[in-house]
């Protein structure tokens, strides 16, 4: 369903040049669910901004359902792909009431039948019409995420990208969200592609992940793999070691990877 | 806890704070007692973990109004102490690194400076002997070329090593608690164990106690000696940081379970089913476990 | 049905602060209720409201208040001191300077409403697509912005005046054209700061066009600061008006504009000082009142102090 191929992204001119992304390439069939795990910097995230559009200096080739994707993206384009972004916070305008947001979607595509399919939407959610009219401030940081969903699925997207979707929540909340996130994809059988920098996380979402380290691919593994411990890469392994805690002897051992 | 006398005392602490839709109680009777442990506080977002932190320093806002029986610091209560003596207190015997040391650091001069700074307001010393000192405490946070990094300004160097300096301007004085409030978090997860090992090696080499406040009860239970559970601005439970996993208390139990797993299956997580039976005031059981 | 359910059994406060309002309306009313309340606890911006309301109040009724004709010269009544029979005096022309500053107020209102429906929208709309925009569009028009903030506000309003000629009508033309770059630089600057924002990014990705986003998304929040920035430069434009009203270019003799009557009045300071004195009372008291109300609307509206 998803091919990349060859992405390169550079940042900057010159002297600060800087190779962000450097030859990543991967697949996704139709239904899965894809891991992207990194530390900062590691161009996980720039992956998924060349896919979604918002970045358009890649060079490469990226293809959705067998079609290769120019830089600027057309308006079946955004009814198939959505995104849902990090920060619960930023990611809803403040001023808009929940019902306007979803709404908007819903007018730019000129889809009709607005109040119906924001009724539905909140429902799959599982946020219900008492917060359709609440404003974002008050709601709490995961019911905004669901909004967030709710806004991705309003247009009907075969895939969804999800950058982060639950770094910035409280554990019980982070367990929520992947729960609802999982019932929505079995049953609209979506193809997703998860950013994060949480191993435990991807392996709870993903069948198979990439890693990735300073712009690089550094494998592509599947979760048994991840939960059986067959790994080769130094990398993987030791950010494995650190998902597990704090362990002093351990610590001494992490290398700097270039 | 075998120690006699406590490095800090808690006592009934409290505070609120004014809304437009009456007084909210962030944080509601809490007492606990450390010695030079790592003692860490954990909770969800509005726990009043923060605030507790901050309420012993007395860095509240002043519109917030702190109450406690008793805030005990060596022997000394803080609660009777002014203005100007807490100001000796802070820094010089307790200090706090908070999560993001972009806002805690001055943007216009070194961080080298500043360390000295800190050095100097505390200890009467000559420029070169503060100097000096400061070299020696970059180094003892693994900065490999502290000369160099003397003469960096704050946005220079990166996140990992931000911190590595707030730590060494906070422990530069010699304090012998610290408060670090999440620390880490912003970090990357190799980072942030790394700048732990660092703050671990230290307190225990110094003898100091270390209140560590986070999210992330994994985390605090690799990292702590005993662990503070606070859920709606009380304590829920204080166990040893071994014991966690045999806690009874169902907020713990909560919290450990709806953890995503690596060896875990693919089904819905457990999700916390929160109580408000959790909430009432139970006396005895808190205080009691505390001053164990 | 529900609302009025609400209103009925909950009364007025409950239903503007309800937490799950049912319609956008609600929801509306209950966010401006909260500033309403935010602002009312500005004991001088509330005061500015006040003497700005007064002003519109007085406007409105002037021919009810004002007891004389405004136009009407009668030379043998002229230079007469504070009396019951004439409040504050009359002029050099015997006008009542009264009814003078009553319909005054009408000239007033007049300047800085046309002044800000025309700045204001074309500062922000200039702004706004700069910022968005970003590249060549941005430079071309902040270069344009920059050429007409490099002159001083009163000497580039002189000019247009001196090429339009005088009149009210040329006056707030010129004012206009000094007014907006200020409103652009700052709509700009929010501008910037919004559009990297992830709110706008998924609107973006919905497919939604440029217009759609500056106009729908972008605008609303550049609004707050404008509107404080506006109020407070309502006082720097009834000056401006009163300045040129002074130097005979704004409105003309015998219209009873504040700052022409000062002119007027200003021969006659050392023996008659009312005449002087109370159109510039006026202008004082007015521009005073917009300034506490600029001030006051910075602590509802300033989107910083949002939490």
């Amino acid at each position: 369903m998803i091919a990349v191929e060859n992405l390169n992204v550079f940042f900057g001119h010159g002297q600060t040049r800087n190779h962000a992304v450097k030859d990543v390439g991967f697949t996704v069939e139709k239904g899965e669910s894809f891991g992207l795990v990194g530390e900062s910097g590691s161009g996980k995230s720039t992956v998924l901004n060349c896919i979604s559009g918002l970045l358009t200096h890649w060079k490469g080739r990226i293809e959705i359902d067998g079609v290769r994707l120019m830089q600027t993206r057309n308006m079946a384009f955004c009814r198939k792909v959505q995104m849902v972004f990090q920060d619960p916070y930023g990611s809803l305008h403040p001023r808009h009431t929940i019902d306007r947001t979803l709404k908007e979607p819903v007018k730019i595509h000129r889809l009709g039948d607005a109040n119906n399919r924001v009724a539905r939407v909140l429902d799959d959610v599982g946020l219900g019409a008492k917060f359709r009219f609440r404003f974002p401030h008050q709601l709490s940081g995961g019911q905004r995420q669901r909004v967030a969903v709710a806004r991705a699925l309003i247009l009907d997207p075969e895939i969804i990208l999800l950058d982060e979707p639950t770094s910035a929540l409280d554990v019980s909340i982070q367990a929520e969200v992947l729960n609802l996130l999982q019932d929505i994809r079995r049953e609209k059988n979506l193809t997703y592609i998860l950013v994060s920098h949480d191993l435990a996380v991807v392996s709870h979402m993903c069948n198979r992940l990439l890693v990735m380290n300073r712009g690089k691919t550094v494998e592509t593994i599947t979760r048994n793999q991840l939960k059986s411990g067959a790994i080769s890469e130094k990398y993987t392994t030791q950010l494995l070691v650190a998902g597990k805690g704090y362990d002093r002897t351990a610590i001494d051992q992490f290398q700097d990877f270039r | 806890m075998t120690e006699n006398t406590p490095l800090l005392t808690v006592n009934d602490l409290s505070v609120v704070f004014p809304s437009p839709k009456g007084e909210v109680c962030a944080v509601n009777n809490v007492s606990f007692s450390m010695g030079r442990e790592k003692i860490g506080v954990v909770g969800e977002s509005g726990s009043g973990k923060s605030l507790t932190g901050r309420a012993v320093l007395r860095l509240l806002p002043p519109y917030a109004r702190v109450g406690a029986s008793d805030i005990t610091f060596k022997g000394r209560n803080l609660l009777s102490c002014s203005e100007k003596q807490m100001r000796k207190i802070r820094g010089m015997e307790i200090s706090m690194v908070m999560q993001d040391p972009k806002y805690s650091l001055n943007p216009v001069r070194t961080v080298g400076e500043q360390i000295r700074e800190a050095y100097t307001i505390h200890h009467k010393a000559g420029k070169k002997q503060a100097r000096q000192k400061t070299l020696d405490m970059l180094k003892a946070v693994r900065i490999r070329n502290p000369e160099q990094v003397y003469g960096l300004y704050p946005h220079e160097v990166s996140g990992g090593m931000g911190q590595r300096i707030m730590i060494a301007m906070m422990l530069i004085p010699e304090p012998s608690l610290l408060i670090a409030d999440e620390p880490t978090s912003a970090l990357d997860v190799t980072v942030q164990l790394q700048v732990l090992a660092i703050l671990d090696d230290l307190v225990g080499e110094r003898g100091m106690g270390l209140i560590f406040i986070s999210h992330d009860l994994a985390l605090v239970s690799s990292f702590c000696d005993r662990v503070i559970i606070m859920y709606g601005g009380q304590i829920m439970e204080v166990v040893d940081a071994g014991n966690l996993h045999k806690s009874n208390h169902p907020y713990t139990k909560g919290l450990l379970s709806c953890l995503p797993k690596i060896d875990g299956t693919q089904d819905h997580l457990p999700t916390l089913v929160r109580d408000d039976v959790w909430l009432k005031p139970v006396p005895g059981r808190v205080n009691g476990e505390a001053a164990s | 049905m529900m609302t009025h359910k609400a209103l009925k059994t909950g009364g007025m406060g409950e239903w503007l602060l309800a937490d799950t309002p049912d319609s956008a309306f609600q929801a509306w009313a209950g966010r401006a209720y909260l500033g309403l309340m935010a602002f009312m606890k500005n004991r001088l911006a509330v005061l500015g409201l006040l003497i700005i309301a007064i002003l519109i109040i007085i406007a409105v009724l002037a021919p009810v208040i004002a007891p004389y004709d405004p136009v009407e010269t009668n030379i043998g009544n002229r230079l007469q001191p504070l009396s019951f029979t004439h409040y504050f005096g009359t002029d050099e022309m015997g006008r009542d300077i009264f009814s003078r500053i009553v319909w005054g107020s009408r000239l007033t209102l007049y300047v800085i409403g046309l002044v800000a429906i025309i700045a204001a929208p074309v500062g922000i709309l200039v702004g706004t697509v700069a910022g968005y925009f970003g590249g060549i569009i941005d430079t071309m028009l902040m270069r344009i912005t920059d050429i007409f903030l490099a002159f001083p506000k009163l000497i580039l309003a002189l000019a247009f005046v001196s090429a339009l000629g005088p009149g009210i009508e040329n006056a707030i033309i010129a004012i206009s054209i000094t007014s907006w770059p200020p409103y652009a630089r700052i709509a700009r600057a929010e501008t910037i700061t919004i559009r990297n924002s992830d709110f706008i990014k998924a609107v973006k990705l919905q497919g939604a066009s440029a217009l759609r986003i500056i106009a729908g998304h972008i605008m609303p929040l550049c609004l707050p600061s404008l509107i404080i920035r506006v109020t407070l430069d309502m006082a720097g434009i009834i000056l401006t008006a009163a300045g040129l009203g002074f130097l005979g270019l704004g409105a003309q003799p015998p219209s009873p504009e504040w700052g022409a009557m000062t002119s007027s009045g200003r021969t006659y300071i050392i023996d008659h000082w009312w005449l002087i004195t109370m159109p510039g009372t006026a202008i004082f008291i007015v521009s005073l009142a917009f300034n506490l109300l600029g001030d006051g609307l910075r602590e509802v509206l300033d989107p910083r102090s949002d939490n």
